[in-house]
């Protein structure tokens, strides 16, 4: 039984464990039970410690805990999110593996009784001039567009980085956000004894089994792992969240959980668990795809499109009629009992029988955790024998072309992002996705947003985590939302490694010290540990997702410059700042330094200066400064603009009198944001930055069908950048597919 | 006047058109079970877009064999309009009651983004509240809307006035930059013989709402609003949407044939 128990993933210390709980040696079905509830991506037994630290509370009402947590943005209104990753089905087959990512977290949204609204894709693969990362890119974009589009669910946010630290890991985080009742936000937790236990879905299979435990808490290795990886058929999906929808309008539901990782095992214990009651059920009333499965097998599968409910007592057939209605399978497999206990049959048979909450309650583990070598070299690299460019207007172009800055309109153009006609600002409009919310009684709206820099988690992971917190944040400002809510996926490489786990640390207590200062609860999140292969490991990667409130849908911005004639200034300040940098790593072939500064106070200040000056109806266009800085933040404005800017970087641009010119135009100095105002509203904008000390700067003005900048810090008018519309365009936005085909 | 609205298994853009027909221009709508066969309750039919069936098989394949088709079919012999929109399109073609088909993409990409569409005839029931040569933009958000249909089709299609909306470039030329997807000469939508039965691959409810970004698919819910009357042809002499019609490269537009 030893062996078998390492087979599953289990360490020896678990498998005794296993039996002091159970007073005898276990069965396999209780085994394989017992393997994945306690492997990482389910009881997250070496994480969960750390992250009591993240807050949960904000200016918003929120509530967390459940399959996917909230904010409310007004009165009986809530917002569901949470992010998920799917990372390594997706590096053994992208186009399922992606897919059922998908499914996998628009199922937590509706099992909360949400309908789903959005999702979001945090995406990272090798360099695309790796064949194998075109591959891995090309099938995972086109597993979400099938599965998302398929779901009528528009896909209308994201980010997508390049980096060799992911050639043999893909990172696949998927965010869902749904709109929900507050009051008819249903349980996780069952209860009343004598209660229905109920299967909802798809039949289930094979496939999947031990995909938790194997492939998802295991370092990737070179073994054929494909029959782990699920399978995913989005029609069925799209038909079950229709069914559960109406399902729980008939009030009849007590509680539900989708059965994802860990399928029919988690489901059961979790829920018992959560209400503090037992489950009786008999395997032979569950719907199998396959003849001749075992029991271990069907408690462990991960067939997709299931769902498991606690239902009240002589109402099945009800439930059960509108299930049938969708064409899904809806069968009764047992009771809630009150004896605590998990009891697994096979018609009289027992196969597994245990306490409900020990398999929930995972084994708790403290890991060693030391800084990795190396880093503090990083820290101390000297810039100053790093020669400026020769030609600003080409590395310009170098950088808008690098597929980290460049366009993602290959990638967004392959996604329904406007189905429920809700987008508001769409993908590549803004800084963040804007949607209306029907619902709202108030004209309210949200945006949503995710990123995370992981060059500058990898020079330094707390930092990092914080301003990719800080720049979810900024983001939602720049489109006129405040930021409300977080949700987090945390993607790192083998915790058992002290250097990695430092990683995690750092980056848990980053985020949970920016989160508790900007006042943001952290809803719902994920864990995904094992991104490494035995040649290499991720960039450390707290995949940030974030939602914000508009309370005037209408008044939403994007980036875009718009008319000639409107003034552009600069929020914040450039400092002497190239560590990190997609600047250095593209032109300089440089990964080093440390990563900017964020200062906290400041980062609010600005953010706060902005959403109080799009509200007050003074700003025409917004942008932040993230890679490629200035530069490519003034470029961008005017590619989605069509039209042209004359900028002179005036010996008044806050703090950057006496820096270099690289670090001016492509550093990457935070709480920068790029505005453009009527000229007549410019002496208004001053004074409010004034009264809040946020510092501001007159860069130029929008017009003409060239980006011209020129630096004028030392009183002599020099132009480094001239560059028609067209040249920039082409470069920012052919980048990718040209890359691709 | 009241419109069903259609609903298979995996549609997914029905409760677009009710919040348009509903809200937006203040109609009466209701969903239609694809089960259900009685629709003499309706003065006007949408099949919506969506993915009916999971277009398994092949779009729309399955769907064409829902009870409700036959009653739908019915409907358009009794002179009230049937509008199928993208997947609605699809099945329409699938069921026999529009000409030709629709095959992947040329990119073989699924596509969303705006599209311009020249209005070809505005005499019909669908767009008698635009002028012809005017450019209207509508979302496209599809992976097989590649319109195809043979040469002798096509020919008595043309001659029939039922090619009404054709991909073009913003200011009106139809050119093979403008086709995002490789339909035949550029065909985004066309009417049955009988001016009936309208398909179209672009989402008019989804360009209905300032807030959205645009209007323009509000012309397409007003015409059909409004009783056909037999008016001619207008081709309208002003304004910046007008353009010549005889910018169209005709050599281009004949069709290449096709598969039969």
């Amino acid at each position: 039984m030893l062996e078998k128990a390492k087979a599953l993933g289990m360490t020896e210390d678990e498998y005794n464990k296993v039996k002091d709980i159970l007073g005898r040696e276990p069965t396999s079905t209780e085994l394989a039970m017992y393997s994945v509830e306690w492997s990482e991506h389910c009881g997250y037994p070496r994480s969960r410690a750390l992250l009591k630290l993240l807050p949960k509370e904000g200016h918003y009402a929120s509530v967390s805990g459940a399959d996917a947590g909230g904010i409310e943005i007004e009165p009986g209104l809530t917002i569901v999110f949470k992010m998920e990753s799917h990372n390594h089905p997706s590096q053994v087959e992208p186009r399922q593996g992606a897919a059922t990512g998908v499914g996998g977290i628009v199922r937590d949204i509706f099992t909360v009784g949400a309908r789903p609204i959005a999702c979001l894709d945090s995406l990272r693969f090798g360099p695309l001039t790796e064949p194998r990362a075109r591959y891995l890119f090309n099938g995972v974009v086109e597993g979400i567009s099938w599965y998302g589009n398929c779901l009528g669910i528009p896909t209308v946010a994201g980010e997508v980085g390049f980096h060799p630290s992911y050639s043999g890991n893909c990172l696949v985080g998927v965010m869902g956000v749904g709109v929900a009742q507050s009051d008819k936000i249903a349980s996780g937790a069952a209860s009343g004894a004598g209660n229905a236990v109920m299967y909802f879905g798809n039949a289930t299979g094979r496939d999947g089994i031990g995909g938790c435990s194997i492939l998802a808490s295991q370092e990737m290795t070179d073994q054929a792992s494909r029959p782990t990886v699920q399978v995913g058929d989005p029609f069925a999906e799209k038909c079950l969240i229709e069914a559960c929808l109406e399902a729980l309008q008939t009030g009849a539901i007590v509680s539900m959980k989708d059965m994802g990782a860990a399928g029919l095992t988690c489901t059961t214990c979790e829920q018992a668990a959560a209400g503090g009651v037992g489950m009786d059920i008999d395997l032979a009333m569950v719907p199998l795809r396959e003849s001749g499965m075992e029991p271990f097998e069907i408690m462990m599968s991960e067939s997709q499109e299931r769902m498991l409910a606690v239902v009240q007592a002589g109402r099945e057939a009800e439930v059960a009629q509108i299930f049938q209605k969708w064409g899904l399978h809806a069968a009764v497999l047992g009771r809630v009992t009150d004896d605590g206990l998990l009891r697994v049959r096979v018609r009289e048979q027992v196969v597994a029988e245990m306490p409900a909450q020990s398999l929930a309650d995972a084994p708790l583990y403290e890991l060693p955790a030391e800084e990795p070598k190396g880093l503090a070299e990083k820290h101390a690299f000297n810039f100053s024998a790093v020669a400026e460019p020769q030609n600003y207007h080409q590395a310009l172009l170098r950088l808008l072309q690098s597929p980290n800055i460049a366009s993602k309109e290959w990638v967004y153009e392959q996604y329904d992002h406007l189905v429920q006609i809700n987008t508001v600002v769409r993908p590549g409009h803004g800084d963040a996705a804007v949607l209306r919310v029907r619902e709202s009684q108030m004209g309210k709206g949200i945006a949503v947003k995710a990123d995370c820099n992981s060059r500058y988690c990898f020079l330094d992971p707390f930092v990092g985590a914080q301003i990719a917190v800080a720049e979810c944040a900024r983001n939602l400002v720049c489109v006129g939302a405040e930021p409300a809510g977080v949700t987090d996926c945390l993607c790192f490489g083998n915790p058992e490694k002290p250097d990695r786990f430092w990683q995690f640390k750092r980056a848990v207590e980053g985020i949970a010290e920016a989160c508790r200062f900007f006042r943001l609860p952290v809803v719902s999140g994920n864990v995904s540990f094992y991104n490494e292969t035995p040649e290499s490991v991720i960039h450390p990667s707290p995949l940030i997702g974030a939602v914000g409130v508009l309370d005037d849908v209408q008044a939403a911005i994007g980036m875009a410059f718009r008319d000639a004639g409107d003034a552009i200034v600069l929020v914040g300040q450039c400092l002497d700042e190239l560590g990190g940098s997609e600047y250095m790593a593209t032109l300089h072939n440089l990964e080093t330094g440390r990563p900017p500064e964020l200062n906290l106070e400041r980062e609010l200040n600005a953010q706060k200066l902005t959403l109080a000056a799009i509200r007050a109806g003074l700003v025409k266009s917004a942008h932040d400064c993230s890679e490629g800085g200035l530069a490519v933040a003034l470029a961008e404005c005017c590619i989605t603009g069509a039209i042209g800017a004359g900028i002179e970087l005036p010996d008044t641009i806050e703090a950057a009198a006496n820096i270099r010119l690289d670090a001016v135009l492509f550093g990457e100095s935070q709480s920068r944001i790029v505005l453009t105002t009527q000229p007549e509203n410019l002496p208004r904008l001053q004074e409010m930055a004034r009264g809040v000390g946020v510092p501001l700067s007159y860069l130029g003005a929008v017009g003409g069908e060239r980006l011209i900048i020129s630096d004028n810090r030392a009183g002599v008018l020099r132009p480094v950048v001239d560059a028609p519309l067209g040249e920039i365009e082409l470069a920012y936005r052919g980048a990718i597919a040209r890359l691709m085909s | 006047m009241h419109f069903g609205i259609i609903v298979f298994p995996g549609t997914n853009c029905e409760r677009d058109c009710l919040h348009v027909i509903g809200n937006v221009i203040g109609e009466s709508a209701a969903l239609v079970w694809h089960e259900e066969t009685d629709l003499s309750a309706f003065d006007a039919l949408i099949l919506p877009g969506g993915f009916a069936h999971g277009d398994y098989l092949r779009t729309g394949a399955i769907a064409r064999f829902s009870p409700v088709m036959e009653s739908v079919a019915e409907f358009a012999t009794l002179g009230k309009p049937v509008v199928g929109i993208c997947n609605g399109f699809q099945i329409l073609c699938e069921a026999g009651l529009l000409p030709g088909a629709l095959r992947r993409n040329a990119g073989q990409h699924f596509l969303c983004r705006d599209a311009t569409l020249r209005v070809e005839h505005n005499e019909n029931q669908l767009l008698q509240m635009t002028d012809i040569g005017d450019v209207l933009t509508l979302t496209i958000r599809h992976g097989e809307g590649s319109y195809i249909v043979d040469a002798d089709t096509l020919a008595a299609m043309e001659a029939n006035n039922q090619v009404l909306l054709r991909f073009c470039e913003p200011r009106g030329r139809v050119t093979p930059e403008a086709n995002p997807n490789g339909s035949t000469a550029n065909i985004a939508g066309v009417m049955n013989a009988d001016g009936t039965v309208f398909g179209l691959m672009p989402h008019p409810e989804a360009a209905s709402e300032g807030v959205l970004g645009g209007t323009d698919g509000l012309y397409i819910f007003r015409s059909l609003l409004k009783p056909l009357t037999t008016n001619r042809a207008r081709t309208r002499n002003s304004g910046m949407l007008n353009t010549n019609p005889d910018e169209v490269d005709l050599a281009y537009l004949s069709p290449e044939p096709g598969p039969r």
